[in-house]
């Protein structure tokens, strides 16, 4: 039952990626995004990282997707696309790095293949619930907690002076 | 999306216990939730274009504006400003993320996790009062 639902959600999420790449207009990638996101979200719930699961959907698939497609529409990119058909000499540079990344893939499956999930006990204190997640951010990783908070105001600070228009005051 | 944030909240002073079967099974009601709201603008626009009648006339492929002639090109450039709205949305967004797990603690955290989430908030308001400054948020 969980192999199948495994292979149903992989197929879709592989299924979106590709539309990704497929698709000419750059706003249907982006929307096809989505689905891989949704997808990813619940091999998370299957790996038993619920919170994470939620936060893919909240922050992936809401605000970055929403930074894509305004990056898509800013940019106005025509209809066509011009610029690949420049750059042939990179595909065959494409070739080598794909079968590259390919036989990464490959060696990280052949060497995990045979070690199992770990057995969860009935009753035991769960792990990536928000719960969980919350008493180890504000106990023990207390700093790197506000670390992240120093890091998302440096990101503000850095889209506010980045986007400015000249001649602003 | 609401849905979601409702199991996020489900706020609880004892750790949650951990299940021997997969926890898929416990977000059923959210799968058949998804399912329908892919199926059912599907079926829609499936059955509108399976009965309607292809009649095509100008006015009926113009697209649609409040009922006014459309003026220009649709494929406008749109302003920096939508992105820098964007940006502070992210920020604010990834920010709310960590509000969740403490909201969900609270009761054990106390006092302690109120002067710890006031410090985090201080330091993005810092950076609020700075966009707010330099009228990142000012549209004219």
């Amino acid at each position: 039952m969980e192999k199948a639902l495994f292979i149903i959600i992989a197929v879709i999420a592989v299924a979106a990626a590709l539309n990704v790449l497929i698709q000419r207009n750059p706003l249907y990638s982006a929307l096809s995004l989505i689905g891989t996101m949704a997808a990813l979200s619940v091999l998370y719930v299957m790996l038993r990282a619920q919170f994470i699961a939620a936060v893919q959907i909240v922050v992936y698939a809401g605000a970055i997707l929403v930074l894509f497609i305004f990056v898509i529409m800013l940019l106005n990119a025509p209809k066509q696309q011009l610029q690949i058909d420049k750059q042939k000499g990179l595909r065959y540079l494409a070739i080598p790095l794909a079968g590259l990344l390919l036989a990464e893939a490959f060696y990280v499956v052949w060497r995990v293949q045979d070690i199992a999930m770990p057995v969860v006990k009935e009753g035991e204190e769960a792990v990536g619930t928000t719960w969980s997640v919350g008493v180890a951010l504000f106990t023990h990783y207390l700093l790197p907690f506000q670390v992240a908070g120093v890091l998302l105001l440096m990101a503000l600070i850095g889209a506010v002076v980045l986007a400015r228009r000249e001649g602003d005051k | 999306m609401i849905q979601m944030m409702a199991i996020l909240l489900q706020a609880q002073s004892r750790p949650p216990a951990a299940q021997s079967d997969a926890p898929i099974f416990g977000y059923i009601p959210i799968i058949i939730f998804f399912l329908i709201a892919v199926l059912l603008p599907v079926v829609l626009l499936g059955v509108s274009r399976l009965l309607h009648r292809r009649v095509f006339e100008r006015e009926k492929l113009m697209p649609y504006e409040c009922g006014i002639d459309p003026i220009g090109d649709a494929r406008e450039r749109f302003s920096v400003r939508f992105y820098i709205v964007a940006m502070l949305f992210l920020v604010f967004d990834v920010e709310v993320v960590f509000l969740f797990p403490w909201a969900v603690i609270y009761d054990k955290l106390a006092l302690f996790g109120l002067v710890e989430m006031l410090i985090f908030i201080g330091i993005l308001v810092v950076g609020y009062y700075y966009a707010w400054r330099k009228g990142a948020l000012e549209w004219a």
